[in-house]
């Protein structure tokens, strides 16, 4: 799976945000975005799953060959596409398992599921993010803490199975568990199929799951390009520098 | 308790599988059935004699139908609401009866009345969940049917009908006494020219433990129906009776003025769930009252689906010491339906108690309105009542209007109310379709969400519906937003 952003702009109430952005992330690659707060990185996210306040003003997005640039959200994620959100939404009385259900019936419409297992599915998921097996009878993050609502973005990845993979802040507001069981997550689930891109202020993350490409967005343009140490050298010296340059 | 939900969540999945395969859910179809006896079209002092004759009824019940009819012609269609002006009175048939059954088992009765109500799923559902049921068709009560058991320890449940033959003393004790017909002007309507309903007493001490049910269903075109509900639950007795509504689709418009009295005793309980579901076509103008004595305690929980126009304000009337009452509400306009409901508490004694929920989705150009009135008289020391009343609007057009009334006369009452008015968010409809959900299943899945709470008083094969319906909505609106 291959997800190419190619010269993407794009504005939200009239404000320009991202400018000319470029990027291209493979199968089995994993990418580092990192970037100023108000860079544009989570407008990143936002506007490569078809979020209807983005407006796209040039540019395109390809996954695996085809333009989704202008797809609706739900063609993108049933064509592998998933952001982890930075403030995942509470949805009143949606109960997590008619959720996924739906949802991965929509995502692997060839399988049959069968709810019972499903659910035990589900469940196990919970364990193994740190969730307690109730959750699976909760509304969708209602009246979840931060870092709970990021363990469950976790689960839907392990539930959903998706490829091409955005984490939007997934390292903020976590414990130090929690921290070790995200990276672990995503070490374990990485494949030759799947493809990273992790939103992140954090030098933390990027130890336990090194980045192959890291990214530095300033001013919705990409300043940067660069290998691990691209990080390293941001951790030490701030932005200040780049800002700079871009 | 969670995880029973899970399964509850599960089994109306399963449910609506099983009816799609069956071919169940479209009630829009009609039978061909001529009605055996029609007064015609009209209302007349003329027919509302002939009504009474053809049901042989004692002579207090013909003049309260004529005291009713005169009270009926002297009051004006109400204009403070809805516009009613399109019920077309002339052309209306105010009673029309299928044919001279009344069975007490499926297999009497006529095939393609039962078919109908096959359709339905009626007899299945009463094997599985019911204490007892009966089938009203147009205007007649076709079938009555009561669990042995519950018979045994002296439970009445019937038409209202077959109960003034049998027991006339009892049913003259209730009869238009919490609802009298100079209460509105459909009231008066219902008792001039009731027929059907159902007759459900509960002997002192009788705990009904499982739902009874009467299942309604207006087949003819322009016909009104009048059906009489009274239930009474003796002292210390308690009772969930069920109703259940539907009708064809037919381009004239059709009228559906039902009367509901509860009488619930002291130290009794009471429940009343209906789930109404009428075609596009039905002016539905119930009036449902309860009296609730010391201790009493009733529960209204309802789903006001379909019709044209619908205005119901199910009443409790706490009239003894302690007696509390819940009402839990639904209203789903859908475009081009009017939803004006709401409740009403009268707080006659000391320590009552209110509580009303009612949450209305407005869908398209949908409006929905809630209509209560919370009343503490002077001298009902420690009244609390709560009111909430939670709106939802799918898009631009639809509307949503709050008119709570409030008359609270004693100061030691305590009254709280609580209302917001929601709009389906972007931010959520995004999230659940960025996980591959269309946009029509992430709005009924909020927008059932929203009705969650209420969804989970309702039984089962009403939650189905209800789901159903929702659903159905949803993916006819298309986009949404
Ligand atoms: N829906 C929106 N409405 C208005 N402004 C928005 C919206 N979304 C983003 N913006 C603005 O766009 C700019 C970029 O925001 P964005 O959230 O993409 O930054 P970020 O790089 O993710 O920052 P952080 O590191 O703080 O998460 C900010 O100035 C923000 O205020
Ligand atoms: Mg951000």
């Amino acid at each position: 799976m291959i997800l190419e952003i190619r010269n993407l702009s794009a504005s939200v109430e009239d404000k320009q945000i991202l400018k000319d952005v470029n990027l291209k992330i493979g199968g089995g690659e994993i990418h580092a975005l990192m970037g100023p707060n108000g860079a544009g990185k989570s407008t990143l996210g936002n506007v490569l799953i078809g979020h209807p306040d983005y407006k796209i003003t040039g540019g395109q997005i390809i996954l695996d060959g085809k333009d989704i640039t202008y797809a609706t959200p739900e063609e993108r994620a049933r064509a592998g596409l998933f952001l982890a959100f930075q403030s995942p939404v509470a949805v009143e009385g949606v109960r997590i398992s008619t959720f996924l259900r739906i949802a991965y019936s929509h995502l692997h419409p060839d399988e049959k599921i069968v709810i019972s297992e499903f659910n035990k599915r589900i469940k196990e998921a919970m364990k193994t993010v740190g969730l307690d097996e109730s959750f699976i009878s909760r509304s969708v993050n209602d009246g979840f803490s931060g870092g709970e609502r990021k363990r469950f973005e976790i689960l839907q990845m392990l539930i959903l199975k998706p490829k091409m993979i955005v984490l939007d802040e997934i390292d903020s507001g976590l414990d130090v568990d929690a921290l070790r069981m995200v990276a672990e997550q995503l070490k374990r689930y990485f494949s030759r199929d799947v493809g990273y891109l992790i939103i992140t202020h954090y030098q933390r993350i990027l130890k336990d799951i090194e980045p192959q490409f890291v990214h530095v967005l300033v001013n919705g343009t990409i300043a940067m390009n660069g290998d691990k140490s691209l990080s390293d050298k941001i951790e030490e010296n701030g932005y200040d520098w780049l800002k700079e340059v871009a | 308790m969670e995880s029973t939900y899970v399964n509850k969540d599960e089994e109306i999945d399963r449910l609506i599988n099983d009816l799609k395969s069956n071919g169940a859910l479209d009630y829009g179809f009609h039978d061909n059935i001529n009605p055996v006896y029609s007064t015609g079209k009209g209302l007349s002092r003329q027919v509302v004699e002939e009504i009474s004759e053809i049901k042989k009824e004692p002579d207090w019940m013909r003049r309260i139908r004529l005291h009713a009819y005169e009270i009926f012609m002297s009051k004006p269609v109400p204009t403070w609401g809805p516009d009613l002006s399109g019920i077309d009175w002339e052309n209306m048939t105010y009673y029309s009866s299928p044919d001279e059954v009344k069975a007490t088992n499926w297999d009497e009765v006529p095939k393609e009345i039962k078919d109908t109500f096959e359709k339905l799923g009626v007899p299945e559902m009463e094997r599985k969940y019911l204490a007892g049921s009966i089938a009203q068709y147009d205007s007649e009560g076709i079938y009555n049917s009561l669990k042995k058991e519950w018979e045994d320890k002296g439970v009445v449940f019937m038409d209202l009908d077959s109960a003034l033959k049998r027991y006339p003393d009892l049913v003259k004790e209730y009869f238009a006494k919490a609802v009298p017909p100079s209460d509105n002007k459909f009231a008066a309507l219902n008792v001039a020219v009731w027929s059907g309903g159902a007759f459900l007493y509960v002997p002192r001490g009788v705990h009904v433990d499982m739902p009874l049910q009467t299942y309604f269903r207006i087949n003819g075109e322009a016909t009104g129906q009048f059906e009489h509900t009274i239930v009474v639950a003796d002292e210390g007795s308690s009772v969930h009776y069920l109703e259940g509504c539907t009708a064809p689709v037919y381009s004239k418009d059709s009228l559906h003025a039902a009367i509901v009295e509860y009488y619930v005793m002291k130290n009794a309980h009471g429940r009343y769930t209906s789930v109404q579901n009428w075609s596009k076509s039905v002016y539905n103008m119930p009036t449902k009252r309860a009296w609730v004595e010391e201790n009493g305690n009733m529960e209204w929980v309802g789903g006001s689906l379909g019709s044209k126009i619908t205005m119901i304000y199910p009443s409790s009337y706490l009239r003894g010491r302690n007696a509390t009452t819940s009402n839990l509400n639904i209203a789903l306009a859908e475009s081009g339906t009017v939803k004006d409901t709401g409740a009403k508490a009268i707080h006659m004694a000391p320590n009552t108690s209110s509580k009303i929920i009612a949450k209305s989705v407005s869908l398209g150009d949908g409006k929905s309105i809630y209509r209560g009135l919370v009343r503490i008289n002077k001298d009902a020391v420690n009244a609390k009542s709560h009111v909430q009343c939670d709106a939802l609007l799918i898009n631009d057009e639809s509307v949503s209007y709050t008119m709570p009334h409030d008359e609270i006369y004693e100061p030691t009452a305590n009254f709280t109310h609580e209302a917001t008015v929601g709009k389906i968010g972007t931010e959520e409809l995004t999230y659940l379709r960025s996980r591959g959900l269309s946009e029509d299943e992430a709005s009924s899945l909020i927008v059932l969400g929203f009705l969650d709470d209420v969804m989970k008083e309702i039984p089962m094969e009403f939650a189905v519906e209800m789901n159903r319906l929702v659903k159905l909505e949803m993916s006819k609106m298309g986009a949404v937003g």
